[in-house]
């Protein structure tokens, strides 16, 4: 497998008040192409702070995040919001869903940025619908639907413009342990089948065990790392 | 480009119910601050038409020199023999001068309205006043006769004023009158005026052979100057002589001015109440979906196209209350007959004109409203930062 991103020297910091605080300091990783990595670790440890980093919604303080070439640490902003477009799909815990919207049109919104005609991007849409079991619902509102269901219509919006890169903040924080499993089957699947790279950050072990391998994040150092063979 | 821009509108106008009560105060500020604007240039261009439409160009008042209205002044029946003796006076067909002597008084009227008293102008005129009126007509009932206690009353007093209906005898100051006809000027001033003789008005009120003002045609407008340089040249004639237009025009600028002077400042004084509303609205309803901006932000959409949504939303609310304001202020009071104090402290019976000018401009205003309180909450919306998608 290639490598999807290189992060090289990587640090990340805040200046709180007076105070400053290091989050990352000269990390360097790599993450390959259709790896599911699940992410866990205490609070504040920057897990966080690493997929905003991956996604180009954060910029390092220094060193380099290069994904398959393109420097996004180095991107302007318009240029880098052209980049999540094409590459970048974001699942956040609570959803993020426009409420005022229905599900085919939260789905929708990432392909307005692109040429599609509205024939192709409605039948774009009905696909990722079809893929996260929600082809019945397209016409409902994010208020008619579980948190399960509406966290399905976030993973469609996700894969909707067919992103490389999954990377999803705790997806399965707000379900219960049936909907948590059904999400994670779904991302499970879009790995496997579709070659999606995820990367996942969980507090749950039980949902770590659906990636491929494990990282453990603690003060901004990846401390043990288990492969596990699926 | 298009196509987001279009997504962010409709996120943005399809969250307002999420606002509507603060939504709908500021549509309902604006709808007030337009109709105070309108309802004020709604007085001040009727008051100007009834007043405009009042005079001739070939009609020349005289008053006593620096007298300026019609109650300070004084005139004798020498004066009048004069003038109507003068070059550039018309004559009609038995080469008579149509020359009017003019006595008005202040009577009380009652307002059907309120039951208030306001006062009226009772005016003694000579024989050629009628003719001195374009589009005079009897409208019921017949004229006054000359030398006795009748009167005719004008269309306008009789809508707004109690009393005067035809045939009925009424008691005004210390003597009695009986109504023996309505008439109409079309929308003049004289509709807010009650008439009769003018020997009757100078034999009950004590004043003698004087008048107060002359009307006289002028064979031309251009004649004016003849009677002027004629007035001039005698010193037992020491006249104000403008044509009738001129006298109205200055008579009602001031009234005219006065409301507008008063409503510009009032409604621009709301507009900047409403100003502040319609900002807190836009900057709540960019703080309330923080979170959506971003995500929106984060899928990819451009921080213009937040912008847009925002000041969309604010100029829809803008132009909603701008419509609702225009609307009733069309609906309470075009056409609404209402009175004011006018020249010499009498009632002019006006109607309000709404007209398509000014409701362009109130909705202007209520558009100018909607974007000044729009612009920071829009630009707030452009560079929301994209970290917020993680707040709950
Ligand atoms: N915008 C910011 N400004 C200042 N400090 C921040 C900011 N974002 C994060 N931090 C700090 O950086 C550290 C790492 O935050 P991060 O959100 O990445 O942690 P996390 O591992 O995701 O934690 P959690 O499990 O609670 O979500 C924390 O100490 C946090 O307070
Ligand atoms: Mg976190």
């Amino acid at each position: 497998m290639t490598d999807l991103y290189q992060l090289t020297d990587l640090s990340k910091g805040y200046t709180r008040g007076r105070e400053a605080i290091t989050i990352f300091e000269q990390l360097t990783m790599s993450i390959q192409e259709g790896d599911f990595i699940a992410i866990m670790g205490p609070s504040g440890s920057g897990k966080t702070t690493l997929l905003n980093l991956l996604g180009g919604i954060d910029r390092p303080s220094s060193g380099s995040v290069d994904c398959q070439g393109v420097r996004i640490d180095k991107l302007s902003q318009g240029k880098l919001a052209k980049w999540r477009a094409a590459n970048v799909g974001f699942i956040f815990q609570f959803y993020n869903l426009m409420p005022t919207l229905n599900a085919a049109q939260n789905v929708e919104l990432p392909l307005l940025l692109t040429n599609l005609s509205g024939k192709a991007r409605k039948e774009r849409v009905a696909t990722a619908l079809d893929i996260v079991g929600l082809a019945d619902r397209a016409r409902h509102s994010p208020r008619q639907m579980s948190g399960g269901q509406q966290q399905r219509v976030a993973i469609a919006r996700a894969i909707v413009a067919d992103p490389k890169v999954l990377l999803c903040d705790e997806p399965t924080g707000d379900l219960d342990r049936k909907s948590a499993d059904e999400i994670l089957e779904t991302l499970q699947l879009l790995n496997k089948d579709l070659g999606k790279t995820i990367i996942m950050v969980t507090h749950d072990p039980s949902a770590a065990k659906y990636a491929r391998r494990e990282l453990h994040l603690d003060k901004g150092r990846f401390v043990e790392a288990a492969e596990l063979a699926q | 480009m298009f196509d987001q821009i279009a997504a962010v509108t409709l996120i943005n106008l399809r969250s307002i119910p999420q606002r509507a009560l603060l939504s709908g105060a500021t549509v309902f500020s604006i709808a007030l601050v337009v109709m105070v604007l309108l309802g004020f240039l709604a007085m001040s261009s009727g008051f100007s038409k009834t007043m405009q439409g009042t005079g001739s160009a070939d009609v020349a008042v005289m008053l006593r020199t620096g007298s300026q209205t019609e109650l300070n002044s004084g005139l004798s029946v020498d004066q009048l023999r004069l003038i109507e003796e003068a070059p550039g006076i018309a004559r009609d067909a038995n080469d008579i001068p149509i020359v009017s002597g003019e006595l008005f008084v202040i009577v009380d009227g009652i307002k059907r309205a309120s039951q208030t008293e306001a006062n009226l102008p009772l005016r003694g005129v000579g024989p050629a006043a009628q003719s001195l009126r374009q589009g005079f007509t009897i409208v019921e009932g017949r004229t006054y006769e000359a030398g006795t206690n009748e009167l005719i009353v004008g269309e306008g007093i009789i809508r707004e004023f109690a009393g005067f209906d035809l045939g009925q005898t009424i008691r005004l100051g210390s003597n009695e009158w009986v109504v023996v006809g309505i008439f109409s000027t079309g929308g003049t001033v004289f509709d807010s005026e009650i008439w009769t003789d003018l020997t009757v008005i100078q034999n009950l009120y004590q004043r003698g052979t004087s008048v107060q003002s002359i009307r006289a045609r002028l064979t031309s407008p251009e004649a004016i100057e003849e009677v002027r340089a004629y007035a001039e040249n005698d010193p037992r004639l020491n006249l104000d002589i403008q044509s009738e237009v001129d006298y109205f025009a200055s008579q009602a600028g001031g009234t005219a001015m006065l409301i507008t002077y008063l409503g510009v400042p009032l409604s621009i004084a709301m507009a900047i109440g409403a100003l502040a509303g319609a900002w807190n609205t836009m900057y709540s309803s960019v703080d309330t979906r923080m979170r959506e901006i971003a995500t929106l932000r984060a899928i990819g959409f451009s921080g213009f196209a937040a912008a847009f949504g925002t000041m969309v939303e604010s100029l829809a609310l803008a132009g909603l209350g701008g419509l609702i304001g225009a609307a009733g202020v069309y609906l309470l009071f075009n056409g609404v007959s209402a009175s004011t104090l006018g020249s010499s402290f009498t009632q002019v019976v006006f109607s309000f004109a709404v007209t398509p000018m000014s409701v362009v401009l109130g909705l202007g205003l209520a558009l100018i409203v909607g974007f000044l309180g729009g612009i920071i909450p829009a630009i707030r919306a452009a560079t929301v930062p994209l970290l917020a998608v993680h707040r709950s």
